[in-house]
């Protein structure tokens, strides 16, 4: 009877609310502007924090995501869903992951911060938006070409509870932040890793978004990908219902400022905009799901996801080594090319890794 | 005689894909299909009743049955 509690379509509504509002509460209590929950933003700034990447602006532990791995981890325990599994091509998901974090650090967010920039008012994010729906597009269109990373297998408990056990890890250091002759950890004295919400109310907040979103399968990548791919609109409804109340949130507490200039951590390169969240769409779409969604099947025992988080933030930190990742001021020296690259892997794995692929190894038997 | 299908270990969202081939090709008749995940249980569960298909769960262990039919 539980169980069922959650599989009609209000309690998706219910999510998709309760983010866009605790979301933009977020940013009221301290996160950064159209900030309130990004994946691949805090993603980063854990990077930065653990030294990975030395852009100092964006350098602290992020309890929004330890909080969604925690959430999820509790709901898959209480509700007997928690299952080690992995072997389902992780070094490709890592890739995956990698490159979702280039593209998303091009257009700077991932598909939640696009709607909250949407709702915040940010016309930029229209773009984001765009090439985010052409990514997922593409890579429907590997799906329909049998696109397979293979069946994970079953394993060993101890497997599916590595990422909540390097979750506590980041959890604890954020606790304690013990401070080390290399200057570890990397805490920001300004700029958006600077501002965060109390750490407690973050935490909390989130472990109640991963409960949620393990229980009703929330993602905004099959929220549009299932639309297309098997006309189902139940993820949608979730996603527009974040949508709204974080706009109608946003008006309350005097945060939407529509307009295209000086936006807040965002940049007015239309092109890469878009092109940075095709290349987000298509990894993420092959990867199965937006990295929320990632974040809540490691916290089940999803080892493969957890592997293509880790890849996230090795991008995130590749992202500012190697000037990939935007600024205010617009594209990194390397975002282009960063993007075109990417796009050229993903499709090599979309191609290779499909019946489009398979054939072509035939052919040539 | 019923048709089977096994998607287990497969991400999502290819067994709700793989299931919902299968029915376009049958259009009617009974279909099992093994499942290991709530996820795909849900998602398969939903696809199938929202087409107008029957469907019952079984559980079995850390495994699901669903028996769909038309």
């Amino acid at each position: 009877m539980l169980k069922k509690f959650f599989c009609f379509r209000k309690y998706i509504i219910f999510i998709g609310v309760f983010i866009g509002i605790s979301a933009t509460v977020l940013q009221k209590l301290g996160n950064p502007a159209n900030m309130g929950i990004c994946v691949a933003c805090m993603e980063r700034d854990i990077a930065g924090a653990l030294g990975l990447h030395r852009a100092a602006v964006v350098q602290y532990i992020r309890p929004e995501i330890i909080g969604f791995v925690f959430g999820s981890l509790i709901a898959a325990l209480i509700f007997k869903e928690f299952k080690a599994r992995s072997g389902s091509a992780p070094l490709l998901r890592f890739v995956l992951g990698f490159l979702a974090m280039i593209g998303a650090l091009v257009f700077l967010g991932c598909p939640w911060r696009t709607l909250l920039r949407l709702a915040g008012g940010d016309g930029n994010a229209l773009f984001g938006l765009a090439g985010l729906i052409t990514g997922i597009w593409v890579g429907i269109f590997f799906i329909k070409s049998g696109y397979n990373l293979g069946r994970n297998q079953r394993t060993y408990p101890l497997v599916g509870w590595i990422m909540p056990l390097i979750m506590m890890g980041l959890f604890l250091l954020l606790l304690f932040r013990p401070q080390l002759p290399s200057g570890a950890v990397f805490f920001s004295s300004q700029g958006p890793g600077s501002q965060h919400a109390p750490l407690f109310i973050a935490l909390l907040v989130a472990m109640v978004i991963g409960f949620l979103a393990q229980r009703t399968r929330f993602c905004t990548v099959a929220a549009v990908r299932d639309v297309i791919l098997i006309k189902d609109t139940y993820l949608f409804t979730g996603v527009i219902s974040l949508l709204l109340a974080a706009l109608v949130s946003n008006l309350i507490l005097k945060q939407f400022h529509p307009g295209f200039q000086g936006q807040p951590i965002a940049h007015t390169n239309q092109w890469w905009n878009f092109g940075g969240m095709v290349l987000a769409g298509l990894a993420f779409t092959l990867a199965g799901g937006c990295p929320g969604r990632q974040l809540f099947l490691s916290g089940e025992g999803d080892a493969d996801a957890a592997v293509f988080v880790l890849g996230m933030i090795a991008g995130a930190a590749f992202a500012h080594n190697f000037a990939t990742a935007s600024s205010a001021q617009g594209p990194g020296l390397w975002g282009p090319a960063s993007v075109i690259v990417g796009l050229i892997i993903c499709l090599v794995i979309g191609f290779s890794m499909s019946n489009l692929g398979k054939k072509k190894m035939e052919d040539k038997k | 005689m019923n048709q089977s299908i096994d998607v287990r270990g497969l991400s999502c969202p290819l067994p709700v894909v793989a299931v919902r081939n299968k029915l376009l090709e049958m259009k009617k008749g009974i279909l099992e299909v093994l499942v290991d995940t709530g996820t795909s249980k849900d998602n398969i569960t939903r696809m199938a009743t929202n087409t107008d298909w029957k469907v019952e769960i079984k559980e079995e262990g850390e495994e699901y049955l669903l028996i769909i039919s038309r």
